[in-house]
C-alpha cells in the first residue's frame, strides 16, 4: 500500500533514512536478509528535496508506527485524492474506493479537517472556505477539534520555486487524505540542551540525538555505546527509548567530576527519570581496555568522533609519541605515583580507524555504527566515506553547516564477521599509525585544514587508500552528491 | 563501577599478553538498587567470563553465585536474582583494579575507573 509521507522541511538529507531505518526497526524488512530500503515515489515535477514522498508499505499500522517514532515526518496518511485544483481534487476524492471511506465517515464517529500549506500562508477565512468545500464527502460524524477520532487532511501547495538557481523544490499540488500518526516533537522540547543540566561544548543537539538513535535502530533492552561520551547527550536519547548504556570518554574531568555532585553525566540520566549507563570508563579508544575474547557485545554503537572544530581528539602516548618511539620514554619510579599522563593529538584520521575497528569487534552482526563525519563542501574529489570490510554503508545523511563544510551521518550495518585477518590488518594499520605520528601530524598541520585530516592527500589517495579500499565513494552505485542543496530549516 | 563493567575490562599495557581478570582492590562499595530485568540479564549471560566474575564477586563479599553455571539455570528466578544483584546492585566506589600480570594498579575513582595509559605504557 502506498502513504503520503509529509515531512518536515528540515534536515532535508536525514529524513528518507530514518523512515528507511524506523521501518527496518518495525519489521518491513523481515525475511529479507539485508534490505534496507523502501520503494519511494515523487510527484511529478517535485525536487528530491520536497517535503511529498509516496512510500511503500506493507500495513497501516507500520505506517502508524514509524510516524510515531519519527521526528521528521509531519504527517503519513492514507490519500484519498490528489489534483492541481480543488475541482480535480473532488473527482479524485469521490472515485476513491467508497469501501475505503465508509469505515470512517459514520456517524458513531468524530473527526476534523486539518487545512496545511507548504509554501504558502492562508488567512482564517481562506482555511474555511477550504474546509466548506469538502461539503461533498458525506461526513456523518461530529466535529471534535481536540482528540477526534479522524484527522483528514487538506494540504496545499502552490509550488516552491526560490531565488537560489536550484529547480523548484514542488509544483502546484493539492493532497486530501487520512492522518495515520505524525513526529512526536515534543521529544524535540523536552530533550532541548538549554534545559540540560550539564553540557560540554559538544553536546549533542537533541533533535540530532535522537534521530541518530533512530538510526542505530535503538529498542527497549538493547546495549548501546559511545566511546566519545562526553556530557551524555547521544546516550540520554538512547536511554529514551529503553536502551541499556555504557560509555568511554578520554577526559576524566567530564566522566567522573562533572561540576559536581548533581552536575554531571549521571544527573542529566537523573533529570529524566531514565536507566542510567550500565558503565562509564575512562579510556581511550586509541587503546582500548577491552579484555580479548569479548566480541559482539554491543546492539549499536553512536558517537560524535572527535574531528578538530570544537574539540580535537586526543589519544595516549603524549609525549613519547612527540619525541618519535626511537627514544624510549620512562617515567622514574618516585614520579610514577600521582602521574597524569599527557595525551598526544589525534588526526580524524586514525580515530575513525580506531573507531571501526572497536566497532566491527564489538558490535552484533547486524548491528549499526552511527556516526558523524565531516566533509568539505564543493571539493572536487566530492565527498568520501570511510570503509570497512565488516560494515555496508546503510545511509548518508549531509548536514550542510556553512559553505565550506558539511559534516555526514553515517549510518552502517555490521554484515560481515569480525575475522583474524581483518583483526591483525587493524593492527598493522594502528602500528604504522604509531610509527609514523609525527610525519602525520605534521603533515596535516602543513595542509592546514579540516579536509586534511580527514582525507590522505590526493596523491595518496589515488595510490593507497581506493586501492587498500579504505574509502569509498559510492552509495546505492551512485556518487555522493556535493551539488548545491536546499537546507530546509535550521533552528 | 559495577561488576558487569569489570568483567569486559583488561590490563592494555604494552607487552602483557593476559591482562585479564583484573584483581579488586576496594575501600568503599555501594549498593544502589536497580530494575530487575530478566530479558538484559539473559542477552548478557553469553558474554560474561563466569569464573572471573564469580571470583570478583567473592572477592567483594558475594558468595552467592555458582562456580558453575549453564544455560537451563537461566530460568531459575533464585539464580537470575543473585545474578542482577553482582552484576548491576554492587558498585565499586573507590579502590584500584590491579593487572594479574604486572600488578599496576587502575584506579577507580567515584565509580569511574580509569583505564588511561602512561606514556611509557603505549
Amino acid at each position: 500500500m502506498w502513504y503520503l509521507c509529509y515531512f518536515l522541511h528540515r534536515l532535508l538529507d536525514y529524513r528518507l533514512p530514518e523512515v528507511e531505518s524506523l521501518a527496518k526497526l518495525f519489521g518491513c524488512f523481515d525475511g529479507e536478509d539485508g534490505a534496507h530500503h523502501l520503494q519511494w515515489k515523487q510527484p511529478p515535477h517535485h525536487h528530491l528535496d520536497s517535503p511529498f514522498y509516496f512510500v511503500s508499505l506493507p500495513s497501516e499500522e507500520i505506517a502508524r508506527s514509524i510516524a510515531h517514532r519519527s521526528l521528521l515526518v509531519k504527517g503519513m496518511f492514507e490519500i484519498w485524492g490528489e489534483g492541481t485544483s480543488y475541482e480535480e481534487l473532488q473527482t479524485a476524492i469521490q472515485s476513491y474506493p467508497e469501501e475505503r471511506k465508509l469505515p470512517f465517515l459514520g456517524e458513531e464517529s468524530t473527526f476534523k479537517i486539518v487545512v496545511d500549506t507548504f509554501g504558502k500562508v492562508l488567512n482564517s477565512q481562506e482555511q474555511s472556505e477550504r474546509i466548506e468545500s469538502f461539503k461533498f464527502i458525506p461526513f456523518k460524524g461530529r466535529v471534535q477539534l481536540k482528540n477526534p477520532q479522524h484527522k483528514f487532511w487538506a494540504i496545499e501547495t502552490d509550488g516552491v520555486a526560490l531565488n537560489n538557481g536550484l529547480p523548484p523544490l514542488a509544483s502546484k499540488i493539492i493532497f486530501f487524505g487520512r492522518e495515520l500518526g505524525g513526529a512526536n516533537r515534543s521529544l524535540v522540547t523536552k530533550y532541548e540542551l538549554s534545559r540540560r543540566k550539564y553540557l560540554g561544548p559538544t553536546a549533542m543537539d537533541a533533535e540530532v540525538a535522537h534521530l541518530m538513535v533512530n538510526q542505530a535502530l535503538v529498542q527497549p533492552g538493547k546495549l548501546v555505546y559511545d566511546p566519545f561520551v562526553g556530557t551524555g547527550s547521544i546516550l540520554v536519547a538512547a536511554a529514551h527509548h529503553g536502551a541499556l548504556t555504557m560509555g568511554a570518554d578520554i577526559d576524566i574531568r567530564v566522566v567522573r567530576d562533572g561540576r559536581g555532585p548533581d552536575c554531571n553525566v549521571w544527573s542529566n540520566f537523573k533529570q529524566y527519570n531514565l536507566c542510567a549507563p550500565v558503565g562509564l570508563i575512562r579510556a581511550d579508544n586509541n587503546s582500548p581496555p577491552w579484555r580479548s575474547g569479548l566480541n559482539e557485545l554491543f546492539d549499536a554503537i553512536i558517537c560524535d568522533p572527535p574531528y578538530g572544530v570544537r574539540a580535537g581528539g586526543r589519544k595516549s602516548g603524549g609525549r613519547k609519541l612527540l619525541k618519535g618511539v626511537i627514544n624510549p620514554y620512562i617515567i622514574p619510579d618516585d614520579k610514577r605515583k600521582g602521574h597524569i599522563p599527557s595525551t598526544a593529538p589525534y588526526t580524524l584520521e586514525e580515530c575513525i580507524h580506531d573507531l571501526l575497528d572497536v566497532a566491527a569487534r564489538l558490535l552484533v552482526m547486524n548491528g549499526r555504527l552511527v556516526f558523524f563525519f565531516p566533509a568539505a563542501r564543493n571539493d572536487y574529489l566530492g565527498l568520501c566515506y570511510p570503509k570497512h570490510p565488516c560494515f555496508t554503508l546503510v545511509a548518508a545523511s549531509e548536514q550542510i553547516l556553512s559553505t565550506k563544510w558539511s559534516r555526514c551521518l553515517l549510518t552502517m550495518e555490521k554484515t560481515a564477521k569480525y575475522t583474524e585477518e581483518v583483526a591483525s590488518s587493524a593492527r598493522q594499520k594502528h602500528t604504522e599509525f604509531k610509527e609514523n605520528h609525527c610525519r602525520l601530524l605534521k603533515e596535516a598541520k602543513e595542509r592546514g585544514n579540516l579536509h586534511s585530516l580527514v582525507f590522505p592527500s590526493v596523491d595518496s589517495i589515488d595510490l593507497n587508500a581506493y586501492s587498500n579500499g579504505l574509502l569509498h565513494n559510492e552509495l546505492h552505485g551512485e556518487k555522493p552528491d556535493s551539488r548545491a542543496k536546499y537546507r530546509g530549516k535550521y533552528v | 563501577m559495577r561488576l558487569l563493567t569489570h568483567n569486559m575490562l583488561s590490563c592494555n599495557r604494552k607487552g602483557v599478553s593476559n591482562g585479564f581478570p583484573l584483581g579488586i582492590e576496594a575501600s568503599k562499595l555501594e549498593v544502589k538498587e536497580v530494575d530487575f530485568n530478566s530479558d538484559f540479564l539473559r542477552h548478557i549471560y553469553p558474554k560474561i567470563e563466569w569464573k572471573a566474575f564469580v571470583d570478583a564477586a567473592k572477592s567483594l563479599g558475594l558468595n552467592d553465585l555458582p562456580e558453575h553455571v549453564d544455560d537451563s539455570m537461566l530460568e531459575d528466578d533464585d539464580f537470575l536474582h543473585s545474578f542482577h544483584h553482582a552484576l548491576l546492585e554492587v558498585h565499586l566506589e573507590e579502590g584500584a583494579l590491579i593487572c594479574p600480570e604486572t600488578g599496576r594498579r587502575f584506579p577507580v575513582n567515584r565509580g569511574i575507573p580509569n583505564m588511561l595509559l602512561n606514556e611509557d605504557e603505549v
